[in-house]
């Protein structure tokens, strides 16, 4: 009962933020609603058992991600709305129709339980998640995390190199 | 009861909210936080299938797809940045140099 | 006698020394010595093989040399159906007839070959060997046609007598009238070949063989065709159509007269004692077929009679000397072919020996006439010429005696001969020989008259001018410069051409003597090997050439198989002369060994009477004649243009034969051409369809696709338009695609 409520008012707390996001007119406001997102996502995590993940979400996409954004918004400091004119060749509407279209689609398939996921067996989630979960990435799945840390100091490089001031 | 199904659709809504974003908003800012939205989108997913199914290597995976959205973002603040230096502007509709 | 094939071969290398070598390089002594010499050779060698055959027995007097194979064993088939075999060997084969005809012609042949030395001194050097080359070439040929042991040496033979005589008539080719002489003759001699190659085509699928003696053996078996016309009869017939060719006999005489353009020997030669004697010679030859075919017989006497007499009558107002002595030799071929048609194949051989050596003689003779008179060949521009001219008159005179057979010379005998057959065959044909025999003695005293009696009718000359001789320095034995216009045969007379004047009639050189008298010396005695029974004699000849005239491998049982009196001969030694004069005809007539002498006087009456009347008309009162022209002038016209013949030939058969000759040219180039230019315009017109459809189809295909593509690319290129968003859109569309197709698929 408890798992409905919160999963209701978090789901709805999440698409009400999401759509906060893509359609609020100040970029700034738009980054605060994504903050407020990813928060409402990481407590979604926490009722699913998956509490390391929440703390990432929090600590990575909240505390950094959003941070990035907000700099760059700074940075970019319009006088001008960015969005005056666009141009005649865009095809919008058709691009919300599309959307709107496979919304819908995916919700048939999913309603119609069409894609039920096989059950296999995973050895189970244990309380003990941030253990279990270390233990997975330094013993199986080594060679994805040293990859995953290689890219992400290429990312920082490149992201240095792209957006320095010429010296 | 909220089956993993309830978490489906909510994916899908999230996902398709930032599709929506990608496609109607001429702000590139916005447009790369509309991605941002779908990765969560894919990571609840994920997410919601570990618990199901108990198995860790879904939020193991969600793990990687954090680590990916985050250099993603940097690199595309990054090109932003440098983009915005030489034109003044973040609005896509005037990066289209790449026309015929 | 196995050197038999020596003997064409001798003038046949003479020929190729004195064509190939001679003409370029030779003298013109060292070309007459070439060809006399090895004519001499031949006959030297002629005599030495006739002896060699008198040596055998009468039966058995055939010898046969195979030289080479010629085309050997071509399986072809036959009438009944049978396949036979198609064997020609170089044969020839040396018999009484041939032996008889080889004599003939290298003894007669070589003697005009020395007449020839002097009377064509006049021409120029490589001429001179020409004449020799083409005389000795005919010779070979001419041998090779009596020798031949079958047909197609024979045709071998008498295809290359036609052509030497077409070489020689028009021997003056820059002359326009003596090629078309010479080509007349080869053309009309052609017509009759055609009659004789179908005649040879029929003989094989008939017999299975192109050999005398197998023909004959095989035709000897068969009946006699009496009822009606039968394949023997056809076989013969063509064969004498190529006889009437080559013997100008009607229809086919018309080119012998045209042959006197050629030199004097020539006409000697070929058209006196040899070519034309051919036809009789092939008849001779064949007896056996003939013989068995009476129709055919029957069509050769008349055709002979109708002959000699049409001549005769030409021959009776002709005033040219050489053309009297044509027609008179038609007149006299028609006579053997009188004989050969009534059965008497011995006399009419015995007729071409003593003709020969007559006729001949007689050329001669017109040829030193012609010589000494400076090339003029017309009589009425002659006359007296026997005090300028006697040993031409004396040997010239012997000559006329012969032909009109006063006793004895060779032509009483062997003319009697023939018209003692024919009496007893056929009194029909017997009254117009007569006819003609005494026509034959006018003519010839006519011409005799004409020439050497009477007033001197011809151009004057001038006497002495020995300068002339002297400047010209030339070694001719005697005669005159105008010598050069002797060999021409120019009719007008030549007073004043060559190196000095003409310095009047003169005898000719001994070159040109020699050979008269010895010719004259023959036409007196040649008649005596033929003496009849009637007269004491053995008839020598006649027993002499029976084995050529029958077919060995039948005996005397079957006598109605034969040719008449041969299967008794067979059987009975040679020496029984009294059963030849009574079976010698096909009806079996007797006659009385007075009758025998009674005919014989009547024919020197009617040769006598000839003569006189000859006698009369032109020596003693010359006006008779003409007032007998004048009086008949339409016959006389007709006459002296040899019954327009030549005219109504040429409206007929030429004017036709041009006419499609031009309908061929016209549908050649009308039809044939048109056609191929008709595929040339076809190739054009489709070349241009061609171009169209290259340059708008293909061209327009390969320039669509590009036109195409291009306005494609004006429309799909606008996809790139740079909006982010858009290509968003484009890969939205695949997954909405792939999400559908999950869709639908469940």
């Amino acid at each position: 009962m408890v798992d409905a409520v919160a999963f209701y008012v978090l789901a709805a707390l999440i698409l009400g933020f999401g759509a906060l996001v893509i359609t609020a007119k100040s970029t700034v406001h738009s980054v605060l609603f994504l903050v407020a997102d990813f928060l409402c996502v990481a407590a979604l995590y926490v009722t699913l058992q998956a509490q390391f993940l929440a703390v990432i979400q929090v600590m990575v996409y909240a505390g950094g991600i959003v941070v990035l954004y907000l700099f760059v918004v700074m940075l970019v400091n319009l006088k001008r709305p960015p969005e005056v004119h666009s141009d005649p060749r865009r095809l919008g509407r058709l691009g919300v129709v599309m959307s709107v279209a496979v919304l819908v689609e995916l919700v048939a398939i999913f309603a119609l339980g069409w894609s039920k996921p096989e059950v296999t067996g995973g050895g189970g989630l244990s309380p003990k998640n941030v253990e279990q979960l270390g233990r997975l990435l330094y013993q199986d799945y080594l060679i994805p995390f040293e990859v995953a840390s290689v890219l992400l100091l290429v990312a920082m490089i490149g992201a240095i190199v792209l957006a320095k001031r010429e010296l | 009861m909220i089956t993993t199904t309830h978490y489906m659709v909510l994916s899908a809504g999230l996902f398709t909210l930032g599709l929506l974003g990608v496609m109607t908003r001429r702000n590139i800012i916005i447009i790369l936080m509309s991605i941002e939205l779908m990765l969560n989108a894919v990571n609840i997913n994920f997410i919601a299938f570990s618990y199901q199914l108990q198995n860790p290597i879904g939020q193991v995976f969600a793990v990687f797809v954090i680590v990916v959205a985050a250099a993603e973002a940097a690199v595309g603040l990054g090109i932003i940045l440098a983009f915005y230096r030489n034109k003044e502007t973040i609005n896509i509709d005037e990066m289209s140099l790449m026309r015929w | 006698m196995d050197l038999i094939w020596l003997i064409p071969l001798l003038p046949a290398l003479g020929a190729a020394v004195n064509g190939l070598v001679g003409i370029r390089f030779f003298s013109k002594r060292t070309a007459g010595l070439v060809a006399c010499t090895l004519m001499g050779a031949a006959f030297a060698l002629s005599l030495w093989a006739f002896w060699g055959l008198l040596d055998l027995p009468a039966e058995g007097r055939e010898h046969t040399v195979r030289v080479a194979p010629w085309m050997s064993s071509l399986p072809l088939q036959l009438s009944d159906g049978a396949i036979g075999t198609f064997d020609i060997p170089w044969g020839f084969r040396l018999d009484p007839l041939s032996a008889m005809m080889i004599l003939v012609v290298t003894g007669i042949g070589f003697l005009i070959h020395i007449y020839s030395i002097g009377y064509m001194h006049g021409e120029p050097r490589g001429a001179y060997a020409r004449f020799f080359a083409y005389l000795n070439l005919f010779v070979f040929f001419m041998l090779m046609l009596v020798l031949g042991d079958n047909f197609v040496v024979m045709f071998v033979g008498w295809e290359g007598v036609g052509l030497c005589s077409y070489l020689l008539i028009g021997y003056y080719y820059t002359k326009k009238s003596a090629s078309d002489a010479g080509k007349k003759a080869f053309i009309v001699n052609r017509i009759g070949d055609w009659g004789f190659i179908i005649g040879m085509f029929l003989i094989f699928t008939t017999f299975g063989s192109l050999d005398f003696r197998t023909v004959a053996n095989a035709a000897a078996t068969m009946p006699v065709e009496t009822a009606g016309f039968g394949v023997v009869s056809l076989i013969t017939l063509l064969l004498f159509v190529g006889a009437t060719g080559k013997s100008a006999q009607i229809p086919l005489f018309v080119w012998l007269p045209d042959a006197m353009e050629g030199p004097t020997p020539v006409s000697a030669l070929i058209h006196a004692a040899t070519m034309v004697t051919a036809g009789v010679y092939m008849v001779g030859r064949n007896a056996v077929l003939f013989s068995h075919a009476p129709e055919t017989m029957q069509i050769v006497a008349i055709v002979g009679v109708a002959t000699a007499f049409l001549a005769a009558t030409i021959g009776l107002v002709q005033n040219d000397i050489k053309r009297v002595l044509a027609y008179s030799t038609v007149s006299q071929l028609g006579f053997m072919f009188i004989a050969m048609g009534v059965g008497a194949f011995a006399a009419g051989a015995f007729h071409l020996m003593t003709h020969a050596f007559f006729k001949a003689l007689l050329f001669l003779c017109s040829g030193s006439v012609i010589h000494a008179m400076g090339g003029e060949q017309d009589m009425r521009r002659m006359g007296g010429l026997r005090k300028y001219l006697p040993v031409t008159f004396v040997t010239m005179m012997v000559g006329t005696l012969a032909i009109s057979g006063i006793f004895p010379l060779s032509g009483f005998f062997s003319k009697d001969e023939i018209l003692l057959k024919a009496f007893l065959s056929n009194k029909i044909i017997w009254g117009f020989a007569v006819v003609a025999a005494l026509m034959t003695a006018f003519y010839m005293f006519r011409l005799m008259s004409m020439t050497f009696f009477g007033g001197y009718r011809g151009p004057a000359w001038e006497t002495g001018g020995a300068h002339g001789h002297a400047a010209a320095g030339h070694g001719h034995g005697g005669a005159s410069p105008a010598v050069a216009g002797g060999g021409h045969g120019a009719k007008s007379a030549v007073a004043g051409g060559g190196e000095g004047g003409w310095h009047g009639p003169h005898e000719s050189p001994k070159s040109m003597t020699y050979p008269l008298f010895a010719l004259a010396l023959g036409a007196m005695l040649a008649g005596f090997v033929g003496i009849p029974a009637a007269l004491g004699g053995g008839n020598a000849i006649e027993h002499f050439l029976e084995p050529s005239f029958v077919a060995h491998a039948v005996v005397a049982e079957h006598p109605t198989a034969l040719a008449p009196s041969e299967a008794k001969t067979l059987s009975e030694s040679a020496s029984v002369p009294e059963s030849k004069g009574e079976a010698s005809s096909e009806g079996g007539a007797h006659i009385s060994w007075l009758g025998e002498i009674g005919l014989m006087a009547f024919s020197v009456f009617i040769g006598a009477l000839g003569i006189f009347v000859a006698w009369r008309f032109y020596v003693k009162a010359p006006e008779i004649a003409d007032n007998l022209a004048r009086r008949w002038a339409g016959a006389h016209r007709v006459l002296s243009n040899k019954y327009y013949v030549d005219e109504i030939y040429d409206a007929t058969f030429i004017a036709g034969t041009m006419a499609s000759a031009r309908g061929l040219w016209t549908f050649d180039a009308r039809v044939v051409d048109g056609a191929v230019n008709g595929t040339g315009w076809l190739t054009m017109i489709s070349a241009w369809f061609s171009h169209l459809i290259d340059k708008y189809v293909v061209d327009g295909t390969v320039n669509l696709v590009g036109a195409v593509l291009e306005e494609s690319s004006f429309v799909l290129r606008r996809v790139q338009s740079g909006l982010v968003q858009n290509y968003a859109l484009f890969m939205l569309f695949g997954v909405f695609a792939f999400v559908s197709v999950y869709l639908f698929m469940r």
